[in-house]
């Protein structure tokens, strides 16, 4: 917002329409951030009041007394007199693990793989150029049911390992990589040759350090998308001990037999948010940090 | 400390062929200018030397070792590129430090030898810096304390200064000269700004078009121009070149207008030949008499110090003349020019290669 004192908008002939153009983009903003908000205050809401009150339809708009009895069933507790339940801490362990494996994996892997494409001729370097940027046409999706049965033949059902490696190879990232790559000047190579660098010298002295904003920025993106994993998990796992928190929460909705326990499903949604914005807001200070000394 | 040789070096790329064949010695401890026009091959050379570029043919040689199959590091050679080419993440320090930590220097002895180039170049308060908080002439300092602290055996510069303002340029330029004297390390060094060439190199290889056209020291260069080529190359305005034929006894040359310039010694065996003649338009001057020829003055730049003076022949060729001082002529008067005695140029009219004097 520009000063009042100093700013042009408080002077002249228009001050009053001024103000609403300043205004508006607020407005909307504003409007904006309610509709999306809402829903998730809700959830907070409804996770401090009991089942029972819920279950009447009309949730009141301000927090309830039983924010730490839900929260606390729903984080150790594994059944209700109505339902069992894998607890939270179960299930948000399975996740983090699961999305760590993708985002680690999958950066390491493209970071790896942009990094032979943008810098060493070898043979059939384009064919390998042009096998991974086709890949990107396939979603998961598509290629779901002979994955499931490899990884069913290599006994990898219930396991991390069958939870995150189908997951890893990932095309974008590898695209991303090299475009960035490929902005990097020959001459900084060359210096880097001449001083002595070898190849994984150049990888880890250079090439890493100065990719750390791209990492941060996809490390936010996959892991995101790997905890927001949905159909994969459902399918390779089988014992409760391997349910990932948002498998979790749609086993917990209607299974029709009885009621639901909205206060526990609301305590474990809002505790299912809090890995992801934990990352977000951890790896902002790295962007930033980025952004200000922008190097070169 | 070393010696560099290029023994016939080629270099093709597909069907092009980049340099031709080139030879030198560079002697222990010489600043080696390559000067040519953009696209002669000067930086390939050099990344040749460098190890960057491989090598189609000949030899390099650096202290006495072919140097053909060995990769840049082992080469003993540091380089200073035109964009710097600094480690954007390192500060300065690290930066000049990395070279020697790879090949395992000790930490204090790194710490010394940073410190002394760091003294040298004026960069003691900037050590800790990154290079983007550096301005372009600080970021070449930087670049050329990375080389200094390696000790190698040759430094090798392309076009370092061509991204500074002319100011900065020449500041700089004299900071090379004094660092080469006091450092005394066998330099190559690429540019196509023959200011730069004349005042830093012990000796000049022109090139053209992937060929030495010459090499030797910034006045032989000047002086005794081996071809046409490096007649108009250096010099600034450039060398007038005209159409002329020796005379039947072998004195002088006939100019186009029918002055004739007496030769400085006679060439009874090149009677009636014809020639290109190249006379520097600062040997001109204003004089009357037998060698002298009538021009048009058509444009007076006065540059303060010296005036350039654009004339016209009676035959239609344009003529410059450079005098001292400010300008004595204008626009439109009639003058008459001859070059001082001594002062001619002779190149061969079908290949441009110089007479033998
Ligand atoms: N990778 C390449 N493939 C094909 N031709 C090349 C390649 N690199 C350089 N050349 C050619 O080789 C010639 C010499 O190039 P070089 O870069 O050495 O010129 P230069 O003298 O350094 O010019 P400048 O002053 O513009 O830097 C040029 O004609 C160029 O087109
Ligand atoms: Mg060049």
């Amino acid at each position: 917002m520009s000063n009042p004192t100093t700013g042009p908008h408080t002077t002249g002939p228009h001050t009053a329409g001024r103000r609403l153009i300043d205004l508006l983009p607020h407005i909307v903003l504003i409007v904006g951030v309610l509709i999306f908000a809402f829903p998730i205050y809700v959830t907070l809401i409804g996770s401090t009041w009991d089942a029972a009150t819920i279950g009447r339809g009309n949730l009141p708009m301000i927090p309830g007394g039983e924010a730490l009895n839900n929260y606390g069933h729903a984080w150790s507790e594994s059944h209700t007199e109505r339902a069992m339940y894998t607890p939270v801490r179960i299930m948000m362990m399975n996740s983090v693990i699961m999305a760590l494996s993708i985002a680690v994996g999958k950066i390491a892997i493209s970071i790896l793989s942009a990094y032979a494409v943008a810098f060493f001729r070898f043979p059939l370097r384009m064919v390998f150029f042009w096998m991974i940027f086709i890949t990107l046409m396939l979603p998961v999706e598509v290629r779901i049911i002979p994955t499931y049965k490899v990884v069913a033949d290599l006994g990898m059902i219930d396991t991390y390992a069958g939870l995150s490696i189908p997951l890893i190879a990932s095309a974008t990232a590898t695209l991303l990589f090299r475009q960035f790559f490929l902005t990097i000047p020959d001459e900084l190579v060359e210096a880097a040759k001449i001083d002595g660098a070898g190849p994984v010298r150049f990888f880890f002295d250079i090439l890493l350090p100065l990719s750390k904003t791209n990492i941060a920025a996809l490390f936010v993106i996959l892991f995101i998308y790997g905890w927001n994993q949905y159909l994969w998990p459902l399918l390779v796992t089988n014992s409760a001990d391997m349910e990932t928190i948002v498998i979790g929460i749609t086993k917990m909705i209607g299974t029709g037999e009885a009621a639901n326990d909205w206060n526990l499903i609301m305590a474990t949604t809002v505790l299912a948010m809090l890995p992801p914005v934990a990352v977000v807001i951890f790896m902002q200070r790295w962007f930033i940090k980025g952004l200000v000394d922008s190097e070169k | 400390m070393a010696t560099v040789e290029i023994k016939n070096v080629r270099k093709s790329y597909g069907p092009v062929e980049a340099i031709k064949g080139i030879d030198i010695a560079v002697q222990d401890g010489e600043f080696l200018v390559l000067l040519g026009p953009s696209g002669c091959g000067k930086s390939t050379l050099l990344r040749m030397v460098a190890g960057l570029e491989s090598i189609t043919g000949g030899q390099v040689v650096i202290g006495g070792r072919v140097v053909n199959d060995l990769d840049p590091k082992d080469r003993d050679i540091a380089m200073v590129f035109q964009n710097y080419a600094l480690y954007p993440h390192m500060s300065v320090f690290d930066n000049m430090a990395y070279g020697l930590k790879i090949r395992g220097v000790p930490k204090p002895e790194i710490e010394t030898r940073v410190a002394k180039a760091a003294e040298i170049l004026e960069l003691g308060r900037f050590l800790t810096r990154r290079p983007s908080q550096l301005s372009g002439g600080q970021r070449q300092r930087v670049a050329m304390g990375r080389a200094i602290v390696r000790e190698p055996a040759a430094f090798l510069f392309d076009e370092p200064l061509s991204n500074l303002d002319a100011k900065l340029r020449t500041q700089m330029r004299i900071e090379i000269k004094r660092l080469q004297d006091r450092l005394g390390i066998t330099s190559l060094y690429v540019t196509h700004d023959q200011v730069e060439a004349m005042t830093l190199a012990d000796r000049i290889l022109v090139m053209n078009h992937g060929v030495a056209e010459q090499i030797g020291t910034p006045l032989e260069v000047y002086q005794r121009p081996a071809s046409l080529f490096v007649a108009g190359f250096i010099g600034s305005p450039p060398m007038n070149v005209l159409d002329g034929v020796i005379d039947a006894s072998g004195q002088g040359v006939v100019m186009p207008g029918g002055a004739l310039l007496p030769l400085p010694r006679p060439r009874p065996d090149d009677a009636n030949r014809p020639v290109k003649l190249g006379i520097r338009p600062e040997h001109l001057t204003i004089s009357d008499g037998l060698a002298a020829s009538p021009i048009l003055v058509e444009l007076v730049e006065a540059l303060g110090a010296d005036t350039v003076v654009y004339g016209r022949l009676p035959d239609g060729e344009s003529l410059l003349i450079r005098m001292a001082g400010l300008p004595s002529c204008t626009e439109g008067d009639q003058l008459s020019v001859a070059p001082q005695p001594g002062a001619l140029h002779l190149f061969d009219a079908a290949h441009g290669r110089r007479l033998a004097d």
